[in-house]
């Protein structure tokens, strides 16, 4: 896999709300997606997964606004195109085109009066105004069957189409115009465990075959390990420990990565006790100071409560220059 | 491992609630042209259904959405009259109506909800719901001293503690664990005998669901309830189960011990519903494995003829896609609703060793 980024993320903060009642989503996100690999995002309710995928896509609505970093898209030319500051026309060419997301419960993102058909070629209507209509319909046809649905199906409404079909024909569509990055926000969260992994196989097959980035968040972290290359986990708005997906099962650096890994019961292997992680996840309104996990912590010290500790490679082993953690432990 | 065993034997026939046969059709609205036709439709929500629920053990019921679980749970709960089969609770057949009768029975057997955003009332405090339960059930006791030592009870319980801290708050101020624990205190306020947990934890942030599952695993020891999980999770029925029972589209498939279930599924369909559970240990395997998860599951308005399964599964004979497969019993308690047993009984399994099940009987059936 080449290391070369298409997406840079850095210092990103988003509150949401202005005054002094502001409270932060995000606090100084740094993350890069490189070219043809799956990126995982995991983290519980509330730990800003989901407002990092609209912002990076500027889809944040109000109250929500980013007040600080960058966001780059990298073209496969290599010239850079700043998200952020891109105009509503820009904006607009730029998604689907090259940036397109699959949203949580996207199920039910269909709109019920229209056809399966209308809706895959109003986006291929929009953005390549150059196709005929049987162009467009053939295109529509193509998509489906790159989901594994049969292209009789053009003519149903979403609501003749099962939970699991309507899922693929979102990512048909968000596969439409091959972009470069596919953000996926819980993508099969409602879906039947059968269902999940017969969607997610099709995804990793048409990722070979058409090589983009895939952005993938779930809370389900155990489906990360399997299906994703490189996994970035999210506290109180932060990311608190980044590396590859083997990794970060084998080894967890981070108290809560190893934590949320303990809180999945296994299906094969000696029966364990298991813990889960005692507490719960913080309100984003009474953050708890220093770091954020701390009163969770089993292995908190004194710096913990004081401290935020920084996304840095872990002390002890700074050869492994592609693992990052923030932890005061590996400090 | 010794009391264990002897927890077996003591609980063995201590059945609580039963269901034998219970089948639940819900009709559908009937169009102009049923009329015609002279057509009663209906949704085969569940279908001939035996269970056990003994004292002290937990019984889990996996599977999809749809399978008719959550309607097995309100069978038992008898917040819906049966199609037909018989509930017995206690080796008593009962049929709960209305009124006493219904009152007389939630007492024994409480249902605990999924959502526990939605289960708690939100203009209510904590106080108000257990204390409710408490007066409904007569166990409120005499005076305000034993109401309040009752209150406290039930909240160390379920390990909201120091309790008098949680009494006077109101649902939004809880997160959604300690939400989850006061309504399982609120179903504990009845002393029930049996607790029917649908999906508890599903709603739960991933980190705190096993405390709750602790607890419930807990509560089940000190008060020796018996509990019915049901879960579309696998993985966490063989960690907080002592049996598992996998249901698909209305009918029961697949019954035993959580292990035996888990680690030697028979049916073909417990075994689709394995091989896709999410699992870390898997990353390198992924490219010899087949491709098994194919389908959806059918209609339950029309359900396949013979076997629910046999339009999905791999291993489909002649004879699946018209007769009912009933019950063939396996080694070690275990069951399965699956032609490819047939014949293959109990005692010839265990001087098969331990090769997989499934390719033996296979190969038995190809014959």
């Amino acid at each position: 896999m080449s290391a070369e980024p298409v997406l840079t993320i850095s210092g990103l903060n988003v509150d949401y709300g202005t005054d002094e009642r502001a409270v932060h989503a995000l606090r100084d996100i740094d993350l890069t997606l490189h070219r043809g690999e799956v990126l995982g995002l995991a983290g519980e309710s509330g730990s800003g997964k989901s407002t990092l995928a609209y912002a990076v896509t500027r889809l944040l609505q109000p109250p929500g606004v980013i007040t600080g970093g960058d966001v780059h898209y990298h073209r496969p030319g290599g010239d850079r195109l700043d998200i952020l500051s891109l105009s509503p026309e820009q904006l607009r060419a730029f998604r689907w085109q090259e940036l397109s997301i699959v949203f949580q419960g996207a199920m039910n993102s269909l709109n019920p009066v229209h056809t399966v058909h209308s809706q895959l070629t109003d986006v291929l209507k929009a953005h390549r105004p150059d196709l005929k209509k049987a162009q467009r319909t053939y295109r529509a046809e193509e998509l489906l069957s790159l989901v594994g649905i049969s292209a009789d199906r053009l003519a149903a409404y979403p609501h003749q189409l099962s939970g699991g079909m309507r899922q693929r024909v979102m990512i048909a569509m968000a596969l439409a115009l091959e972009p470069e990055i596919v953000i996926m926000d819980e993508p099969t969260t409602a879906l039947d465990v059968v269902m999940q992994r017969q969607i997610l196989r099709r995804l990793v097959q048409l990722r070979e075959q058409l090589n983009f980035s895939v952005v993938f968040i779930t809370h389900d972290i155990s489906l990360l390990i399997e299906f994703s290359d490189r996994i970035a986990i999210m506290y109180g708005g932060r990311i608190v420990e980044e590396a590859g997906a083997a990794e970060i099962y084998r080894d967890p650096r981070h108290p809560y990565s190893d934590g949320l890994l303990h809180s999945f019961p296994a299906l094969h292997g000696p029966r364990r006790e298991l813990t889960g992680i005692p507490g719960s996840p913080p309100h984003l309104s009474a953050m708890p100071a220093g770091c954020a996990f701390h009163p969770r912590c089993g292995k908190a010290f004194e710096p913990c409560d004081v401290r935020v500790p920084l996304l840095a490679a872990p002390a002890l082993s700074p050869t492994e220059d592609r693992r990052t953690v923030a932890c005061h432990l590996h400090a | 491992m010794t009391t264990d065993q002897s927890e077996t034997v003591r609980t063995g026939t201590d059945v609580v609630l039963e269901a034998r046969g219970v089948t639940k059709h819900f009709p559908l609205r009937r169009t102009a042209r049923d009329l015609f036709a002279r057509k009663r439709r209906s949704v085969h929500a569940v279908d001939d259904v035996s269970l056990r629920l003994r004292r002290g053990t937990v019984t889990a019921l996996v599977g999809e959405s749809g399978s008719g679980k959550s309607t097995v749970a309100r069978l038992l709960a008898q917040l819906h009259p049966l199609t037909s089969g018989e509930i017995r609770l206690g080796g008593e057949p009962v049929v709960a109506g209305r009124g006493r009768s219904f009152r007389r029975y939630v007492r024994r057997v409480q249902l605990i909800f999924q959502d526990p955003f939605a289960s708690l009332n939100p203009v209510h405090t904590v106080r108000y719901h257990l204390t409710r339960a408490l007066k409904i059930h007569g166990r409120a006791g005499n005076g305000d001293k034993e109401l309040e030592r009752a209150l406290t009870d039930l909240l160390n319980r379920v390990q909201l503690t120091p309790p008098h801290q949680y009494l006077d708050k109101f649902p939004h101020e809880l997160s959604g664990g300690q939400r989850q624990r006061v309504a399982i205190a609120r179903a504990l306020g009845a002393d029930p005998q049996v607790l029917l947990a649908d999906e508890p934890v599903s709603m739960l942030d991933v980190s705190i669901r096993l405390g709750v599952l602790n607890l419930l695993r807990d509560l089940k020891e000190r008060l020796h309830l018996a509990i019915l999980y049901i879960t579309h999770d696998i993985a966490s029925a063989r960690y907080f189960a002592d049996t598992t029972l996998v249901m698909y589209a209305g009918r029961i498939v697949e019954g035993g011990d959580s292990e035996t279930v888990t680690q030697r599924p028979a049916h073909p369909y417990t075994q689709l519903l394995i091989a896709s559970a999410p699992d870390p240990d898997r990353i390198v395997a992924e490219e010899e494995q087949e491709e098994t998860g194919t389908g959806e599951p059918p209609s339950l308005i029309a359900p396949p003829a013979g076997c629910r399964f046999h339009p999905r599964c791999p291993k489909a004979m002649e004879r699946c896609r018209t007769e009912l497969p009933p019950r063939f019993d396996l080694a070690d308690g275990q069951w399965a609703a699956c032609w490819l047993y047939e014949g293959v009984g109990a005692r010839s399994y265990e001087n098969e060793g331990t090769g997989t099940r499934a390719s033996a009987a296979g190969k038995e059936a190809s014959r």
